[in-house]
Formats: C-alpha cells, sequence, structure tokens
C-alpha cells in the first residue's frame, strides 16, 4: 500500500491518525533517510496519542519516553550497528509492553523487530515538500492498524 | 574546604576529577571513546558502557593520584545521574554509589545540563550568577536565566533536533567525520557565510524555543538538487551558510533574553560553546551591545567530571543530597 502525501498538513493529518488508532503493544517501523520527515511524522503521532511535552529527537538517548493517552517509546536505532545491542538496552520490556513503540532507523535492527509490526516507509520526490509512504504489514494486528488507517 | 570525587559516564566520555570547593580543580582525567566511536557514526551504547567499566577504576585512581590525595580526603561524591544512555550511566552511578557507601559519605547526583553551566565557574574564577545561560551539545540545546548557584529559569528549548546534532547530522550529509561539529566550523572558516540562503527558524515572536530540524532538511535538500543536476556543492560553502543559519538564531536569541531579564553577561555551555564561530559571533556582539561574554576553555566544553564535581559542589551546600536509592534517569529534562 502506498499512500502520496503532499506537504506538512498532511503529513501531520496522517501521523495524528495513526496516533488515535494506535494500541497498546503496536509496534511501528519508520524507516527513510536522513531529512525524510521521521521525527516530524513523530511528533504527529504524539499529538494524536495525546502527548503533551515536545516529541525532540531521540538520536542522542536512543529512547525517550512520553505519557499520552497511552505510554510512548519513541526510538531512533540509527547509531546501533545490530540488533543485539538493543537487548543490552531492555528494549524486549518496551516492544511487548503495554505502550507504543515508534522505532526510526528501524531497517537497521530488522532482523530483532516483533513479529507483528507496521513498518512505514518514507521516500522522497522531486519536490521537496511531497513524499511518498508505503506500509508494509506483519501480522494480524498491524493489517488491521494499515487498513483503518488508509480507510 | 570541601573536596569532592567526581564521576561523568553518560556518553561517550569516562572522565573522572577531584574539584575542591567547586572552582579550583585538582584533576580532571578524561578517557575519551571517540576513536571507537568514529567508525561508526556516532556512539554506539553498547560499546560505551562496556568501554566504561573497563575503564572506571583506573581512572578513579588517575584522578585521586593526580590530585594528590586518597580516599579518605574525599568528604562526598558527585555523579552524573542523567541525562545520557543508560548503560553508560549505569557505570558511573553504581561506582559512585559503591565508594559512597563505601566511605561512608554523601552522594549528589547532578544533572548533566547543569553540569555544563558550572564548567564556566571553573574556568572563571570571579563569574557570578545571575547571567543568562545558553548550553548547546549534541543532545541538549537549552536557553536559561541562572538566577542564583543551582537556581534557573528555562526559557527555550529545542523542538526537535539538539543544535550539535543538525551539526552532526548535516556534517554526515556531507560526507565529514564524527563528531561533526569541529569540522564544521574549521570547513566554514574557508566559505561564504552568505553563499546559500538557508532557513532562520525563529518560531513564534516570543518563543525562546529551537527548531534546527527544518534547517536539516533544507541543507539536504539543497545538496539533492544539485546532485540531480550533476553538480559538486562547494562544501566550504554549505558549511558556512548552514552554521551562519545557526548560530544567528542561537545568538538573537540569547541577547534577546538578556535584555528581557535585563542581565549583562551571557554564558555559553557545552560542546558546541567550543565552536569558534559561535564564539565570534557572540563576542562581536556582545561589544556592540556592552555585554560580557563567558566560555569555558574547549577541554571544558566537552564532557569531563570537574564540571559535574562543580555542580554537585553547590547543589551539596545548598542541601541537595541525594541517597543511595536514586536511579539512573536518561530522560531527565532540565527541570525536572
Amino acid at each position: 500500500m502506498r499512500i502520496e502525501i503532499k506537504g506538512i498538513e498532511e503529513t501531520d493529518i496522517f501521523g495524528r491518525r495513526l496516533g488515535e488508532l494506535v494500541q497498546p503493544g503496536d509496534v511501528i517501523c519508520l524507516n527513510g533517510d536522513l531529512g525524510a520527515g521521521k521525527t516530524t511524522l513523530s511528533k504527529s503521532v504524539g499529538l494524536g496519542l495525546g502527548v503533551e511535552d515536545y516529541i525532540t529527537s531521540p538520536t542522542f538517548t536512543i529512547i525517550n519516553e512520553y505519557q499520552g493517552r497511552l505510554p510512548l517509546y519513541h526510538f531512533d536505532v540509527y547509531r546501533l550497528k545490530d540488533g543485539e545491542e538493543l537487548y543490552d538496552l531492555g528494549v524486549e520490556d518496551y516492544f511487548y509492553g503495554d505502550g507504543v513503540c515508534l522505532i526510526e532507523w528501524a531497517q537497521n535492527i530488522q532482523d530483532y523487530l516483533p513479529q507483528d509490526r507496521l513498518e512505514l516507509w518514507i521516500y522522497g520526490t522531486d519536490n521537496p515538500n511531497e513524499r511518498i509512504v508505503e506500509l508494509k504489514a506483519f501480522g494480524d494486528r498491524s493489517e488491521f492498524l494499515a487498513k483503518e488507517l488508509i480507510r | 574546604m570541601m573536596l569532592t570525587l567526581a564521576i561523568e559516564t553518560s556518553c561517550d566520555e569516562t572522565s573522572c576529577g577531584v574539584v575542591k570547593d567547586g572552582r579550583e580543580v585538582l584533576s580532571n582525567i578524561i578517557s575519551s571513546q571517540i576513536e571507537i566511536h568514529r567508525e561508526y557514526g556516532g556512539v554506539v551504547p553498547e560499546i560505551a558502557s562496556r568501554k566504561h567499566i573497563e575503564g572506571i577504576d583506573v581512572i578513579v585512581q588517575e584522578a585521586l593520584d593526580k590530585a594528590k590525595v586518597g580516599f579518605e580526603d574525599i568528604d562526598f561524591i558527585s555523579v552524573t545521574q542523567g541525562p545520557g544512555l543508560v548503560g553508560a550511566l549505569l557505570v558511573g552511578l553504581s561506582t559512585a554509589k559503591a565508594m559512597a557507601y563505601g566511605l561512608d559519605i554523601p552522594i549528589v547526583g547532578v544533572n548533566h545540563i547543569e553540569g555544563h553551566i558550572c564548567a564556566n565557574f571553573i574556568e572563571h574564577k570571579d563569574l557570578e550568577p545571575p547571567f543568562t545561560c545558553l548550553i548547546v551539545s549534541g543532545g541538549h540545546s537549552y536557553l536559561i536565566d541562572v538566577l542564583d548557584y543551582s537556581s534557573y529559569r528555562l526559557y527555550g528549548r529545542t523542538r526537535d533536533d539538539a543544535a550539535g546534532e543538525a551539526f552532526d547530522k548535516v556534517a554526515r550529509a556531507l560526507g565529514l567525520p564524527y563528531p561533526g561539529g569541529p569540522f564544521i566550523d574549521r570547513l566554514a572558516l574557508e566559505g561564504d557565510g552568505s553563499a546559500i540562503d538557508f532557513p532562520r527558524v525563529f518560531l513564534e515572536d516570543d518563543s525562546y524555543d529551537f527548531s534546527f530540524s527544518g534547517l536539516k532538511t533544507a541543507v539536504l535538500n539543497y545538496l539533492n538538487q544539485l546532485r540531480q543536476r550533476n553538480e559538486e556543492p562547494i562544501l566550504a560553502d554549505v558549511a558556512a551558510s548552514f552554521q551562519q543559519a545557526v548560530l544567528e538564531v542561537m545568538v538573537e536569541k540569547s541577547f534577546r533574553l538578556a535584555k528581557e531579564t535585563g542581565r549583562d553577561k551571557i554564558v555559553i555551555a557545552g560542546g558546541v560553546a567550543a565552536n569558534k564561530g559561535l564564539r565570534d559571533m557572540m563576542e562581536k556582539r556582545g561589544r556592540k551591545e556592552n555585554v560580557d561574554i563567558f566560555y569555558p576553555s574547549v577541554q571544558l566544553c566537552t564532557d569531563n567530571a570537574a564540571m559535574i564535581g562543580s555542580a554537585g559542589y553547590y547543589n551539596y551546600i545548598n542541601g541537595r543530597v541525594s541517597d543511595l536509592h536514586m536511579k539512573v534517569m536518561p530522560n531527565l529534562g532540565f527541570l525536572d
């Protein structure tokens, strides 16, 4: 499933809708190059979830935690060289906990991700304001979530 | 006279030091892990914590030896509690707790960001609050009013990327090594800061917050557009124009806050305070507006234990002592 996003307002609408739909235990992977808009989209997901704090880049701390309607665990795994290191950070508690995981650069830890997950691949276009988002759902829950999201 | 043994392991430096009365550094040993991290283009947490464990005992001993004191001379322990990488912080905090328990002396948990401010108390012996402080590093961007020792009012922070992070990410896009800040600073000296008109993001009129993510994206878009036309970017001009855009916003907001709060001193702190472009721009504007500018030496700008010892001292004399149950706080903000 691919959707075209024309500008920051549409990114915001898409992200907020995702934030409103997620349930405890959902894992959302955000893939895309530097500047694709992963953190921007994360901010909108946070708003949809009712997080009031600023969602800032988790590049430095790897994991930032927020409280909204549900706990939000915001990851940036760019700096990890493989998923082994994730386990030293105790990520299983996050992946299989009662919050929502939003993982930037998830492609870096592909083999270590939970089975049921929704992957969003963000691609740039010739127009710097436009993006194409490809949705790949793995597992029943994620497929349901993806269908709700694009409805 | 009070002596503290300070420990800092929030990110990629293992550092221990001995500080007297918050201002005088008897030792400040820093074992940087940056060579190991360079090949991965960033700090690798697991490597960080393993290296901290391997190094910390030796570095504690070296700090005591260099200061020519023994454990029995130490009055209390200061240690970084957060923010930082959880595994790295744990090594420092566990070591600190073990020493405080074994020696039966107090322990003071320190906010790493407060440590950066206090680096200036070490560098400038006669610097006294109140002043305006801009704290900019790889993980943090804060604009605060320092009312007194250990007393702050937060005015601005980043809404997305930290200032140093923007430098690192743009450096990555330009193919420069990690950490990117110093390389951009050096390259910018050879370039024209007005060559490319990158956006200056001031946000709302009355806001002291920062936003650097859009600027980072503007630089990436610029590079992509050139690439599509098969043109080569002039890297020095890109570096200089990017740096100019970041610095103008930081300097403008710092002076605006100083004016609003009636301060005649602006202090810069954190890794980005080592940026020569930032120092020059601040000083030039300071001369024009009669504001004194302070910043630490390059070594005290980077993560180090002495600054944690200074912050620990001011917390201690203000009665802010921790206990052995304190936990690391990887996501600690500035005034949590």
